[in-house]
């Protein structure tokens, strides 16, 4: 089955944009939300690029893909099933939570978003939805906002709700979307799951470090320290932490993703 | 023969007849003057070639239990493997905290190899776990300790092998960003690589740990409590625990020895932020190795653990009862949870330590002249011939021991701090209200004899009825005050009435 796609209907509303796009059947067409251009300091920045780096104007999903919205995908693309898909292109943990390759179950509720998926079936996710997955610093500069402001990433307090999340072991089992919405309108984008970024593997230098930075710099105590330069952003640096862990044909029960465009 | 060398050394310098001879181990422990003759040689020392003999699987024990001696006396290679789990546990009475663990517990499954042991370590990351993990184990020589080498993502396993160089008891904890908060999630353990020759026997090897957990609710607030960044980065734990929770080693849990037997403990800080002055409450450690190292210290109180430290101390078991291991840091113990209770059964032994021999009142010197008139005074009542007179004897003798500290001997009291007695109108207004004040004590603003007094009298309701009609009659009769008798009868009625109406000024 083809995703027929339509004309980009561009509502242009103070900050916000929703592009349409007619998916499979019954699945409602995703939104996605403006996020204005900005100058912005990412917590992984090191002395030598301090400054704000300028980030152009882009739209991001307002929710993670959900297993049903990935269902579709599936049954559109049954390159990607489970029981098809190349194994280079995910490992054995593969939508292994829903009931059948084309099925979710009571592991998999059609509003949770969906996990267990490697970058590279995100990635062709986002391609079927004309889009594609964000850079860690469209994601990071999304995140920071909280409901009331831009970058609430000098809160305490807010700080202290996304730290909450790691409070909750996974065996509790996922949450749905439809969270609060923050300033731009995005949702879920903490306290849920983790998301795939595009550049993730870009968090750790290449292996060969000779004319890097060191590569082990994320994985040891001290190095850890001197590497980012908000040591309090625990909440953030956990999902850099935990995507530099990973390969690209890699799934965890906790890890999804959401997509983004670029804006004409 | 290398552990002759202390030996040899002490004969060229005439130094025979040193205590060293009769320690039950080799000389290479020994203490003092002779550690800096001896050196093991650490690492460059430790390299026994290649592993023999077919791969051996490393027994893994969970706190407080030590697995066995290693009893080898060739380099093998073990394999050790590890789980890492996500799990929610209780830190207190119905208090839950996710811990992350290396094995299930807090702390992690305790390791033993022998030194120049070949270690093949597996790390495996639950596939429910939401982060990312490692090991950098301090017994490894090596960058990072492991923690590169063993960067896991949930649900997949690594390996690398290393080592064991270098003898002595290592912390493990993980590494991964944010490396304070994987540790104070309880991600921390202990690997012991014993000396080639094997530790002396003990009866009793326990496996404890010290870690500071912070939580955003109080002390024992109940539910489940997140971990609270600020509080860490202020290090101000809210818990100061012993392997992992309240009531770890404490009741059912407790470390249990008979008397005449010795203890070992490997005993670990974890941290991530406190130092710890670990102690046993009623022992003194025989011998401590301290920070893990390989020469011992002996007769000691205290010892120091830094944070990803460890020691190892032993003690002889003489008397029985009830020995509490605590961080002497002491508000930790009884205000944040790090005690710990060892156990001892087994015959009392009167001629080391008596129990309790006396338990008297002790009146201090102002009890000097004796207590012949009180005596006097409770067989009279016994008797039913009490006159006011043995009352006055009596009372005069218990007044000095308890009421003339804050009013001094004469009656007079302090001006402003401690009211009169000696011709007081406040008494005289109302003598049988005198029995409440005894009883229940006074506090707040109070008028006598035109001074105001505004403190606070405790409440001396250990005195018995007898004892207060006794002084209260002593005090009526002294010092120009109106005189009368206050019987053991009438102070049993108020005391019976309780403190329902407290003595306050305005009565």
């Amino acid at each position: 089955m083809r995703a027929a796609m339509l004309p980009l209907t561009l509502a242009r509303w103070l900050c916000g944009i929703t592009a349409t796009i007619a998916m499979a059947g019954a699945i409602a067409a995703p939104a996605y939300q403006a996020i204005p251009a900005t100058g912005f300091v990412s917590v992984l920045a090191t002395e030598k690029d301090a400054a704000p780096v300028s980030l152009a104007a882009f739209a991001m999903r307002e929710e993670p893909v959900t297993n049903a919205e990935f269902l579709a995908f599936v049954a559109a693309h049954p390159q990607w099933r489970r029981d098809a898909v190349p194994t280079v292109f995910t490992d054995a943990r593969y939508l292994a939570h829903w009931s059948a390759p084309e099925q979710l179950g009571a592991a998999a509720l059609p509003d949770q978003p969906v996990t267990q998926v490697s970058w590279f079936a995100a990635r062709a996710y986002c391609e079927s939805e004309q889009a594609r997955l964000p850079t860690w610093l469209e994601w990071e500069r999304t995140a920071a906002a909280s409901a009331d402001t831009d970058d609430a990433r000098g809160d305490p307090a807010w700080r202290r709700k996304l730290l909450d999340w790691y409070a909750q072991p996974s065996s509790r089992g996922l949450g749905s979307i439809g969270g609060e919405a923050n300033l731009y309108g995005v949702r879920d984008l903490h306290a849920l799951v983790w998301e795939w970024v595009d550049d993730y593997s870009a968090l750790i230098v290449a292996p060969d470090s000779r004319d890097q930075g060191d590569p082990d710099r994320m994985k040891f105590c001290g190095e850890a320290a001197l590497s980012l330069r908000d040591r309090d952003n625990y909440a953030l640096l956990m999902r850099v932490a935990m995507l530099s862990s990973l390969k690209a044909a890699n799934t965890t029960v906790n890890l999804g993703f959401r997509c983004a465009r670029d804006l004409p | 023969m290398h552990k002759l060398l202390p030996f040899a050394l002490l004969a060229a310098f005439g130094l025979a007849g040193c205590n060293s001879s009769s320690s039950p181990t080799p000389a290479a422990h020994a203490a003092g003057p002779l550690a800096a003759a001896y050196s093991t040689g650490g690492s460059a020392k430790g390299d026994f070639g290649p592993p023999q003999g077919a791969p051996i699987q490393a027994i893994l024990t969970s706190p407080p239990l030590v697995p066995p001696p290693v009893n080898r006396d060739y380099p093998a290679k073990v394999v050790v493997e590890l789980e890492v789990i996500e799990k929610e546990m209780p830190i207190s009475e119905g208090v839950s905290y996710t811990f992350w663990t290396f094995g299930g517990t807090v702390p992690g499954s305790f390791i033993r190899v022998r030194q120049g042991d070949t270690v093949e370590f597996h790390l495996k990351n639950a596939p429910d776990s939401k982060m990312p993990h490692n090991i950098d184990l301090h017994g490894v020589t090596g960058p990072g300790g492991g923690a590169a080498a063993s960067f896991t993502a949930p649900g997949h396993r690594t390996q690398f092998t290393f080592k064991a160089l270098n003898q002595g008891l290592y912390v493990y904890h993980c590494a991964t960003a944010p490396v304070g908060m994987h540790i104070a999630n309880g991600m921390y353990g202990l690997i012991l690589v014993e000396p080639p020759e094997g530790l002396p026997p003990v009866d009793h090897e326990y496996y404890v740990m010290q870690g500071d957990f912070y939580t955003t609710g109080k002390y024992r607030e109940k539910g489940l409590q997140p971990f609270d960044m600020e509080k860490a980065i202020d290090e101000r734990p809210t818990y100061v625990l012993f392997n992992g929770s309240e009531g770890a080693l404490t009741g059912d849990n407790a470390l249990t020895a008979q008397t005449n037997q010795t203890v070992r403990l490997f005993m670990g800080n974890g941290g991530p932020n406190l130092v710890s002055s670990f102690h046993v409450i009623g022992e003194i450690f025989d011998k401590v190795q301290p920070e893990g190292g390989t020469y011992w210290q002996e007769n000691v109180q205290t010892t120091l653990i830094p944070a990803g430290g460890a020691v190892t101390v032993e003690f002889h078991t003489e008397v029985p009862g009830s020995y509490v291991l605590v961080d002497h840091s002491i508000f930790r113990a009884f205000n944040k949870g790090a005690l710990a209770i060892l156990k001892v059964d087994g015959p009392e032994d009167k001629s080391i330590y008596s129990g309790t021999e006396v338990n008297a009142v002790y009146l201090g010197d102002r009890s000097e002249p004796n207590l012949k008139a009180v005596t006097a005074a409770a067989s009279a009542h016994a008797a039913g011939t009490l006159t006011r007179q043995e009352q006055i004897d009596a009372g005069k003798q218990l007044f000095t021991g308890t009421c003339s500290v804050c009013h001094q001997p004469n009656g007079e009291g302090m001006p402003g701090v401690f009211p009169p007695l000696a011709k007081s109108d406040y008494l005289a207004a109302d003598p049988k209200h005198a029995i409440e004040v005894v009883l229940n004590g006074l506090s707040g603003p109070v008028k006598v004899n035109g001074t105001d007094y505004n403190s606070v009298m405790p409440p001396m309701s250990q005195l018995t009825d007898d004892e207060v009609a006794n002084i209260l009659t002593y005090v009526l009769n002294s010092w120009d005050n109106p005189g009368g008798q206050i019987t053991k009868e009438e102070v049993a009625g108020v005391r019976a009435n309780g403190p329902a109406h407290p003595a306050q000024a305005e009565h």
